[in-house]
């Protein structure tokens, strides 16, 4: 019981300053009959950290990790080589642990460093501004399409069939309790997405169209038209990012009219971390900002006139607003959106912009050398470094028969669309910077077996 | 946008009252740091990236034309920038951070050193199952705890905080009712209540009702009995609750709820004061959050990310989100994702599994669950019993300690659980509770939780939590005092603190009225004025 530091002489004191002659008569208003005398039943007694870390050492050694092997799985989460000062700083205790910045005089580090976050979202996003961030990818879409029915005063949202279906499957979810209507399909294994089909939909019960850019299949584009048909009929876009890397090399959904951009930032200066925590990003316009959920830090001044930050607009949120507030979320994922931060201050423009452009190249050489295996093709036109293929076998137990191969290649459409038979063929490959030569020659390989 | 070539930029000019200037606006080891948009620049980078060889795109002609504005550091300047920044934190690795109801207890590194295990850290969440048996062992080992220290049947570890854990426990609650046809309206929620609920029964499509506390600072039973019926769907109670207390009359309450067809949701978020002690499956209690980094140390890490498993009841078991936990009958813990669900539901719960779908991507906080399940196994059974029971013991002496000079409006009615509350009553006119708080910022600590619970005046909610020694409570009762006494004085000086601080006392108002949410260059905010 390290983490314990009160001797029993201190107790006894303590207890003796109190008045009380036992410990347990400080629990005395839990009723006798369900006060537990022992410690609970079926449970280990305390450990020690040698113990302790070899039993967490023998879970972790089950995993086939990423970074082992010749690695190819996208589909919201992506794995990119994270700087060594990134988890450096964020491991710093005065970030680490951290409170939310009630008292700006003593968080003015988690202040800036939020400002900063801010400020580089809207402006990836081609924004006007960001929250300091939520739960994750998914979350944020979801809040997205309450904030979208609360500004239009409609509940009706076009879902493109394009959307990561876990996001559709969370937003979904949600519209059953509350009132709202979404409006989805599924994709079709084509490089065509359903932008016709969204505008077809669109009509004056329409609060949102929401879009996915890239697609869950990797295609790539453009928002304008539908961003043009929403706002004809007064209806917002809005657009999901799950990849933001792919931002440094195509245009921003905010410059092609997008109303509220969110997404999932994992991408960058986050690991893999088996789906979690991630970083929720939500930008939007300013005349919106008012309605946006999630924690806003702003720029002000101290008695003294100099610059400081504060969390602001906070008559939004649930501490004030109660059952009017514009969420119920009370936290924002703090930390990662500093890892996010910090690994995006060390790409700057230039390494953005290089990163996205390898990433790009790579995904490009690997989706020419699949769709030359006999029976496997490419499905996409476009795209940034995720693309589907089709296999001539249902891609769910190829990917089985790859891992005993020791390759992780790719998400069979199969494991996210359990029920749709159509899709059952199609395999998404994500080829990231950490793709090397070898592990592209090892992709190949194993998939021209597994086909065959 | 060009870099700053001076690397700094110094906010205001020193103070006519005899304060030392610098040029660059630092004091000794308490440094000012530029914003990044000022020190960076668009062609600066940290990385070191390889050239990717030049071959046609094929971005569907969506090529980026414009800059973005991300100024980037050399890897030398981000490390400084970030380390700097950070002086300006306030952090439980600093000293004592008594924020009630909040839970701000030693992070262990170990936990830190077990998360970045490669298992862990790095595995996609989409990986083909068999390639993440280790990961989905720690998801059930640590569900396996939670069941079996509160006393419940399923817990649902996908939640990703604590108020998302109190939305999926309302779902649960209303796929149960609706299963069974009911349509139900009302959640009842005591004044004492976290903000969180209130605004998470309104989210879950229910109309929110207030139930008054007692002058104990408990629920009112009889006002609460008195509003139960056939259009209540839930009530969430807090317990132990947001005044420090333990509610003695709890299984009363879940007794009259389940008697007019209602479910009992609590507010885990005070586990920690309880844990070994009392079940809350005991108490009636059909689903409760447990905030990871409350109860089991998960770094709050300046505002997250949190992590809110949801205990769920026999009752609400069958319904809830994917992929979620159950125990059967057999007492083996599964995992269930979308696929399996029909399957085990066939097979453990007589067909009735009526899950109300998904709540996030991917399968939850797994980062915080290994934290987590660290942590619980540091402590083991023995050892969370001793938590809870040093929690209450410090509190209480706090609360011992100062109730002559701090008003404890409940002192009277017992003892109280993790965290001791007192008022403003008795301070001066014109001294404020924000008062005090600012002035123990200049004695080296983070203020109390203020203003909160609402039901009491000015209130300080003071929570050390069981990580803190004998020494660190007598030193913090030592300044408290000592404050307190100034506050009952009428000290004006109260009104300037704090003064140590890196920062004065900051214009909210200020920041409200005129949102400045974004770095704009200097040229464009001129141009805006």
């Amino acid at each position: 019981m390290r983490y314990l530091p009160l001797s029993d002489a201190d107790r006894g004191e303590m207890l003796r300053v109190i008045g009380a002659s036992s410990v347990d008569e400080l629990f005395r208003d839990v009723p006798e009959e369900v006060r537990l005398s022992g410690p609970v039943e079926g449970l280990p007694m305390h450990a020690s950290e040698m113990a302790v870390e070899r039993h967490m050492a023998a879970r972790s050694r089950k995993n086939m990790v990423a970074g082992d092997v010749p690695f190819f799985l996208g589909c919201g989460a992506y794995k990119h080589h994270i700087p060594a000062s990134v988890d450096h700083l964020i491991q710093r205790g005065e970030y680490l642990t951290s409170y939310t910045p009630y008292q700006p005089e003593i968080a003015q580090g988690t202040l800036q460093m939020l400002f900063e976050f801010q400020t580089q979202v809207a402006r990836l996003y081609g924004c006007d501004v960001a929250n300091a961030s939520m739960y994750d990818g998914s979350t944020a879409m979801w809040e997205a399409i309450g904030m979208a029915a609360r500004i239009t005063r409609r509940k009706r949202s076009i879902v493109s069939s394009g959307v990561h279906p876990h996001y559709v499957s969370v937003a979904t979810t949600m519209a059953k309790f509350t009132g709202d209507f979404l409006d989805t399909s599924l994709p079709e294994l084509t490089a065509e997405t359903d932008a016709e089909r969204l505008i077809a939909a669109i009509d004056d019960s329409t609060s949102a169209v929401v879009v996915q850019y890239p697609d869950i299949l990797g295609r790539v584009t453009d928002l304008t038209p539908i961003a043009e048909a929403a706002h004809a009929a007064g209806a917002l876009l809005i657009a999901v990012v799950t990849e933001p890397v792919a931002l440094g090399l195509i245009r921003s959904p905010g410059e092609m009219g997008a109303d509220i951009v969110v997404g999932e930032g994992q991408s960058i200066g986050v690991g893999l971390q088996f789906g979690g925590p991630y970083v929720g990003l939500f930008a939007t316009r300013d005349k919106y900002v008012r309605q946006m959920p999630g924690r806003l830090t702003g720029e002000t001044v101290d008695a003294e006139g100099k610059r400081g930050f504060v969390l602001t607009l906070s008559t939004r949120e649930q501490h004030i607003r109660r059952e009017k507030a514009t969420s119920n979320i009370c936290t924002n994922s703090g930390l990662c959106a500093l890892a996010f931060t910090i690994h995006m201050s060390l790409l700057g423009e230039k390494g953005l912009r290089q990163l996205a452009s390898l990433n790009h190249a790579r995904a490009c050489d690997v989706a020419e050398r699949l769709a030359a295996i006999p029976g496997v093709e490419l499905v996409n036109d476009s795209f940034f470094n995720e693309f589907t293929i089709k296999l001539p076998v249902e891609a769910r137990p190829a990917v089985h028969a790859m891992v005993e191969k020791g390759v992780l290649g790719g998400v069979s459409l199969g494991r996210l669309y359990p029920n749709a038979a159509a899709l059952q063929n199609g395999l998404v490959i994500a080829v990231t910077e950490t793709a090397t030569d070898e592990d592209i020659a090892a992709l190949e390989a194993a998939l021209k077996e597994v086909v065959r | 946008m060009t870099a700053n070539p001076a690397g700094w930029r110094p906010t205001a000019p020193a103070n006519e009252e005899g304060e030392a200037r610098t040029v660059t606006g630092n004091r000794a080891l308490m440094l000012e740091e530029a914003l990044l948009f000022e020190i960076g620049g668009l062609d600066q980078t940290g990385v070191d990236i390889v050239e990717a060889p030049q071959r046609p795109t094929r971005l569907g002609g969506l090529e980026r034309n414009r800059e973005i504005g991300l100024p980037g550091l050399s890897e030398p300047e981000a490390v400084r920038h970030y380390t700097r920044l950070s002086r300006q934190n306030y952090a439980i690795d600093l000293g004592l951070f008594p924020l009630g109801s909040c839970t701000m207890k030693h992070n262990p590194r170990l936990n830190e050193k077990v998360a970045r295990m490669p298992g862990f850290a790095d595995v996609h969440p989409l990986q083909p199952r068999e390639t993440v048996q280790g990961a989905l062992e720690v998801i059930n080992e640590l569900a396996f705890w939670l069941i079996d220290l509160t006393g419940m049947h399923g817990v649902a570890m996908s939640p990703k905080a604590g108020a998302h854990g109190e939305l999926c426990g309302l779902l649960c609650i209303r796929a149960a009712l609706e299963a069974r046809g009911d349509k139900r309206e009302v959640v009842l929620v005591p004044e004492s209540a976290h903000g969180t609920n209130p605004a998470t029964a309104a989210f879950a499509g229910y109309r929110v009702e207030n139930i008054p506390a007692n002058s104990a600072g408990r629920v009112d039973l009889d006002a609460l009995k008195a509003r139960l019926g056939p259009d209540v769907a839930a009530v969430m109670i807090t317990n132990p609750n947001t005044c420090g207390l333990f509610e003695p009359d709890m299984k009363a309450i879940s007794d009259a709820v389940h008697a007019a067809g209602g479910f009992v949701y609590c507010d885990g978020a005070n586990f920690n004061a309880i844990v070994g002690k009392v079940r809350p499956g005991d108490l009636g209690i059909d689903a409760m959050h447990i905030n990871l980094h409350k109860t089991f140390s998960t770094p709050h890490g300046g505002g997250g990310p949190g992590s809110g498993p949801v205990v769920l009841s026999e009752a609400l078991a069958p319904f809830g989100p994917l992929p979620y936990t159950a125990r059967t009958a057999d007492g083996v813990v599964h995992l269930i994702e979308e696929e399996q669900a029909d399957e085990f539901s066939q097979t453990h719960f007589d067909g009735k599994v009526q899950s109300f779908g998904r709540m996030v991507a991917f399968h939850g906080q797994m980062g915080m669950f290994t934290r987590a399940l660290t942590y619980i196994l540091s402590h083991g059974a023995d050892g969370l019993k001793q938590v809870a029971e040093d929690a209450v013991l410090n509190a209480n002496y706090i609360l011992r300690s100062l109730e002559d000079v701090l008003d404890a409006p409940f002192a009277a009615s017992g003892p109280c659980m993790h965290e001791a509350i007192f008022s403003d009553k008795g301070f001066a006119e014109g001294v404020s509770t924000l008062d005090l708080a600012k002035a123990l910022i200049d004695e080296g600590y983070h203020p109390m939780t203020m203003y909160f619970p609402l039901v009491v005046h000015g209130a300080m909610l003071v929570e050390p939590t069981e990580t803190e020694s004998k020494a660190t409570l007598d030193q913090f009762i030592a300044a408290l005092r000592s404050i307190a006494e100034r506050a009952r004085a009428g000290d004006p000086t109260l009104k300037a603190a704090p003064i140590y601080a890196p920062r004065r006392r900051l214009d909210e108002t200020l920041a409200a009225r005129k949102p400045v949410l974004t770095y704009q260059e200097p040229s464009q905010a001129e141009a805006a004025e």
